[in-house]
């Protein structure tokens, strides 16, 4: 298993120089196997290209944030890595997503077990209304068949406290999730995704609907959570990226400028669109 | 910058025309609450015609012994009870909505969710189709196609059967000439199959992408998502559109009248002829003499009028509860 990820960084490496806009600073200390991995990924929408031809790892135990402005493609790239675009009609990848190193496109992966392995956030909270805050929370493992009272309470308890929400709803679980604020139903969406326990947490801007004081809980909550998966995290918000990331992707128009480690990326990003982009030039 | 900024001005001080301003949302309003109230008074002017025109009855036998008398027999003992026609009418109605609204579901889900759209798009015609026949039309294929298939095929080969083995059901199951109650239920089950079809598919089509989303993204598969995100999501829609069919099916009148029978004979049997609010007005009010037996018909189609005014304002009420808006129940 070990040489097979260390393998897997070797082809990382590699890949820098097929795609020349990207540019991986900082290799040595290469500590953290890596656990995703895109290569060459096109996802266009019909005729149009959202995502061009982005080869970018994910490491196991670290926190990617990806940044950019609107638009250019942070979320269709994110969803990708989870196959949520087999569910968009007009919708097409092409590339590779490389998940321990075996490519979740292969037809022969169902794309519903991929869905349990990496699980998602989104941008909007999307609890199932009618369903109960309990329900919702287990709603992953009761998928699975696991029906056991005992267990579905324990994980219940330990997710929404993960996701800062226990203490607010502990009183209430039987009422449905549509009865929460906006804040709340969003770190109820975050405690549905970390119950079913996921080898790779994918978040599309978790905290734009949040305030200032869920969000810093959701930092939190983050920095906690990379001990035990790998993290992606789209935001539009910088400092965010830089406080809570390891490594940061730069979007534009659909390409990745530039890729490395987010510290030596904020203090001397190698691009110069980055470095626009960072102090506030655009976007 | 500051040309801008004085050209935006320029727009905005410039005079509105008063008709824009104050006549224009005023001549709106004003039209729309004279339709609006229109229609509530065309609505009442009609419940107070028929019940003006009932109240000999209703004099006759009281508000309640009219809906609870149990004969109605305009030749001999001039004694007319509707509640034959209510027992029908609820009936029929009750059960071809238990027969439609699983299949219309399912057909529903099947169109929204599963078929691919050429598909969909056929299946959804077909359905219109049958909602487009007059039901005039239905009523005559079920006279000399349905009613004597049934009578071959299911009606007769059941009463013979329970004939042999359990005659005392034969009361229960009535006269098997085709022509009664289970024959107008299917009938009528078949003509609702397409509205309460497309409730469903509206329904489910308002459910946002998001909540599909969501459910996707912890591993469901299809059809947990529908079970999971969708259906609770549409639930409201659902049910308002099962109980709008169930008030179709209550006024369904041609095709009832043409294949139930037209018995008054209380109590009725499943598959022996009986009669609904309906049918009994359509097929008795040009031979009605008397004036009570006119006058008893009016009252029936109140009856009607009060249960079908009931049944809608049941929907709006159940979508109005059960609806979700923006992730916030109500
Ligand atoms: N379902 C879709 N169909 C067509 N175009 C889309 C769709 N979703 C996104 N796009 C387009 O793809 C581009 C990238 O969008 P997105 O990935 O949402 O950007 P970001 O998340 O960085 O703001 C945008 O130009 C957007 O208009
Ligand atoms: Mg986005």
């Amino acid at each position: 298993m070990e040489t097979m990820l260390k393998n897997k960084k070797i082809q990382v490496t590699g890949l820098s120089k097929e795609n020349e806009v990207v540019n991986i600073t900082n290799r040595e200390n290469g500590a953290y196997p890596v656990r995703m991995e895109t290569r060459n990924l096109n996802v266009k929408y019909g005729k149009v290209s959202a995502v061009k031809n982005i080869s970018l790892p994910v490491y196991n135990e670290r926190v990617t944030a990806l940044i950019g402005p609107s638009g250019c493609g942070k979320t269709t790239f994110l969803r990708a890595l989870n196959r949520m675009h087999d569910l968009t009609r007009n919708a097409s990848v092409t590339g590779e997503v490389l998940l321990d190193g075996n490519n979740i496109y292969n037809p022969k992966v169902n794309p519903v077990t991929i869905r349990r392995k990496i699980g998602m956030v989104f941008q909007k909270p999307t609890p199932f209304p009618t369903m109960s805050i309990f329900n919702n929370v287990v709603a992953g493992l009761k998928l699975v068949g696991i029906r056991n009272k005992a267990l579905l309470n324990e994980v219940c308890e330990k997710a929404l406290t993960q996701a800062a929400l226990f203490d607010e709803v502990k009183d209430r679980l039987n009422s449905p999730g549509g009865s929460l604020s906006g804040g709340q139903q969003q770190r109820l969406s975050i405690a549905r995704a970390l119950a079913i326990e996921p080898e790779v947490l994918l978040m599309d801007e978790p905290t734009s609907s949040l305030d200032p004081q869920s969000s810093s809980k959701i930092e939190d909550l983050i920095h906690e959570l990379k001990k035990n998966y790998a993290i992606v995290i789209v935001t539009h918000n910088l400092q965010q990226a830089g406080r809570v990331s390891d490594y940061t992707g730069f979007f534009f128009l659909g390409e990745l400028i530039e890729f490395g480690e987010t510290e030596k990326m904020y203090t001397n990003p190698a691009h110069k669109r980055t470095e626009e982009y960072l102090t506030g030039k655009f976007g | 910058m500051k040309k801008k900024e004085e050209q935006i001005n320029n727009v905005l001080k410039k005079p509105v025309g008063i008709i824009y301003r104050w006549l224009g949302d005023r001549i709106f309003l004003s039209a729309a609450v004279i339709l609006g109230l229109s229609i509530i008074f065309l609505s009442l002017s009609m419940a107070w015609v028929l019940y003006g025109e009932g109240s000999l009855s209703f004099g006759e036998f009281g508000f309640w012994g009219f809906l609870r008398g149990t004969t109605w027999d305009p030749g001999i003992q001039l004694i007319f009870g509707a509640l034959p026609f209510i027992f029908g009418t609820i009936v029929t109605s009750v059960a071809a909505l238990l027969i439609a609204f699983f299949p219309a579901m399912a057909i529903g889900i099947f169109i929204a969710e599963y078929a691919p759209r050429w598909l969909g798009n056929i299946i959804e015609n077909l359905v219109h189709l049958i909602a487009a026949i007059p039901s005039v039309v239905i009523g005559i294929w079920g006279i000399f196609v349905f009613a004597p298939w049934m009578r071959e095929k299911v009606y007769l080969p059941v009463f013979n059967w329970a004939a042999e083995h359990y005659p005392s059901l034969l009361p229960v199951l009535g006269n098997p000439m085709g022509y009664g109650m289970a024959s107008a239920i299917i009938i009528l089950a078949l003509m609702i199959i397409p509205y309460t079809t497309a409730l469903t598919r509206d329904a489910i089509r308002q459910v946002p992408k998001e909540q599909r989303e969501a459910a996707w993204a912890l591993g469901a598969t299809r059809w947990e998502v529908i079970r999971m995100a969708v259906i609770p999501y549409a639930r409201g829609g659902i049910l308002a559109g099962a109980i709008l069919s169930f008030g179709r099916a209550i006024g369904e009148t041609m095709a009832v009248a043409m294949l139930i029978g037209n018995k008054n004979n209380f109590p009725f049997s499943i598959m022996g002829p009986a009669a609904t609010m309906p049918s009994v007005i359509i097929n008795e009010f040009r031979e009605a003499v008397g004036s009570l037996h006119l006058s008893s018909l009016m009252a029936i189609g109140f009856v009607l009028f009060v249960i079908s005014l009931i049944v809608n304002l049941l929907a709006a009420y159940i979508t109005r509860k059960l609806s979700i808006s923006g992730g916030q129940v109500a």
